[in-house]
């Protein structure tokens, strides 16, 4: 495993202080530090919310500049660290002065410069590929992004939009362009997998081009500080082939369904009577909100309250009566008020918003 | 070339001018596209004539920082005495301050090349 065996202990002598060369305790504990962080290091990469775990072009792109920079800074640390232990070897004697001269001027102003400007036109070469508008026709999306969740536009080929919230799907092996905004403070738009991350200012329209070339689900998130809730502004994000991106953009189109059973229909007189649709927009009904996240299709999501909570129905009935120990600081009020029986119809009907 | 012994070829400013020059060129570049994409150009926009003006102000500050740092390698070789500049003289004062303006012009032109080099591969607001 990592290759360990190819080592042998002796090469960790010269790192490892004298009373853990001893023992087999001494030498154990080295490997087994050795080894966690190793473990660590490796499964950093993995997840659904890894940049080094890339899933679309750009992300790729971003992932083999990292890793070259990485590959750089440890060349340049053995140089560093070698150079300093020949130091403390050789004799402190006169030195001549041009090998003086070249060490200085070459190791410290010459070698830096080359490396920075290599680093640098290496990394800028790669902006024009990253900022590369997706051609016409492609699916274009709006973004916007409020304290603390997504409004998701899709824009339609007939000219229409439809309204989703704190989930995105795409097309694989597509270009969708995306337009990105914000509501209130700066936030930033960022999915590691698929690529790199896009701030989304007041007043102002940002632009990003993602490239998915993997299905899956992955996270986005934000990436800009923008308030107490700030960790719980996330979004989920499913990658789909063709077909069932039409399907599912299709079904997304749709008014909502009408509630199907009972406890479904006394969820959505509970959900009309306390004046949720006063915020929120149930299309097909009479809830027309436009300041909280549309819950249209609430029930084929993935996750809850901008991914903060699984979805679960007592997750959801806790969102409901408690939301602020869940994000603190969000605009959404309690509904501790409302009984048990309610509650429970009410988390029935928003379900079967499929 | 002989130094004139007087106060003012022991001002600090030389030293001061070419990384002046590099922040002032960094300003202007970092303001001239901040402005063409806000006023002039739609989201995505062509940078176009703000790269041209980016380019005017990186020759400028190019040919502003190499009158200094020449001016540095000229006065700090003065009687061709090696360094270091360290002895209470005013000679050597000088040649401090010429050695130290002539390295931190060779260090502003390559901020200013790098500077410089975002605008040659981003040809949009983005």
């Amino acid at each position: 495993m990592f290759r360990f065996h190819a080592f042998s202990t002796s090469s960790l002598h010269g790192f490892c202080p004298r009373s853990a060369r001893t023992g087999r305790w001494g030498r154990n504990a080295l490997w087994f530090t050795c080894l966690l962080t190793i473990s660590f290091l490796i499964t950093g990469c993995e997840g659904i919310q890894s940049a080094l775990n890339p899933a679309g072009r750009d992300a790729a792109l971003i992932a083999q500049l990292y890793w070259w920079m990485v590959g750089g800074a440890v060349i340049i640390w053995l140089i560093v660290v070698g150079l300093a232990v020949y130091a403390l070897q050789i004799n402190a004697t006169e030195h001549d002065y041009n090998v003086t001269r070249f060490w200085v001027i070459g190791g410290g102003a010459v070698a830096p410069t080359i490396i920075l400007t290599v680093l640098l036109v290496y990394g800028l070469s790669m902006m024009p590929t990253l900022l590369e508008p997706a051609p016409e026709g492609s699916q274009t999306i709006t973004v916007i992004g409020k304290q603390w969740w997504w409004k998701v536009r899709y824009h339609l080929p007939e000219g229409q939009a439809v309204e989703l919230a704190n989930e995105i799907r795409l097309p694989v092996d597509e270009p969708v362009q995306f337009y990105l905004e914000s509501a209130d403070v700066i936030h930033s738009f960022w999915i590691p997998s698929l690529g790199g991350k896009v701030d989304m200012l007041p007043g102002r329209q940002t632009r990003l081009t993602l490239h998915p070339q993997r299905t899956g689900i992955y996270r986005g998130v934000c990436a800009e500080y923008c308030g107490g809730s700030h960790a719980k502004m996330s979004f989920e994000v499913v990658v789909m082939e063709r077909d069932a991106f039409d399907t599912w953009l299709e079904q997304q189109q749709a008014p909502a369904k009408s509630a199907s059973n009972e406890l479904a229909e006394r969820g959505e007189s509970v959900f009309l009577a306390h004046g949720c649709g006063a915020c929120h927009t149930i299309r097909g009904t009479k809830a027309n909100g436009k300041i909280a996240p549309d819950l249209t299709h609430y029930g084929s999501r993935l996750r809850l309250a901008a991914s903060a909570l699984p979805q679960t129905r007592d997750a959801l009935k806790e969102w409901i009566a408690h939301p602020k120990q869940t994000k603190p600081g969000v605009h959404m009020p309690s509904f501790a008020l409302l009984s048990e029986d309610d509650l429970t119809a009410l988390a029935a009907y928003l379900e079967g918003l499929q | 070339m002989k130094l004139p012994p007087h106060e003012q070829t022991q001002s600090l400013w030389i030293l001061v001018a070419s990384p002046t020059i590099w922040a002032v060129h960094f300003l202007a570049c970092y303001t001239t596209a901040a402005v063409w994409c806000a006023k002039m150009a739609e989201t995505g926009g062509d940078l176009g004539a703000a790269r041209w003006a980016i380019g005017v102000y990186t020759a400028a500050a190019l040919i502003g920082i190499a009158i200094v740092g020449w001016r540095g390698f000229v006065r700090q070789s003065f009687e061709q005495v090696p360094p270091p500049f360290d002895a209470d003289t005013i000679e050597d004062r000088v040649r401090f301050l010429e050695y130290a303006a002539l390295l931190l012009s060779i260090l502003s032109a390559i901020a200013t090349i790098f500077v410089a080099l975002a605008a040659v591969f981003i040809g949009t607001c983005d």
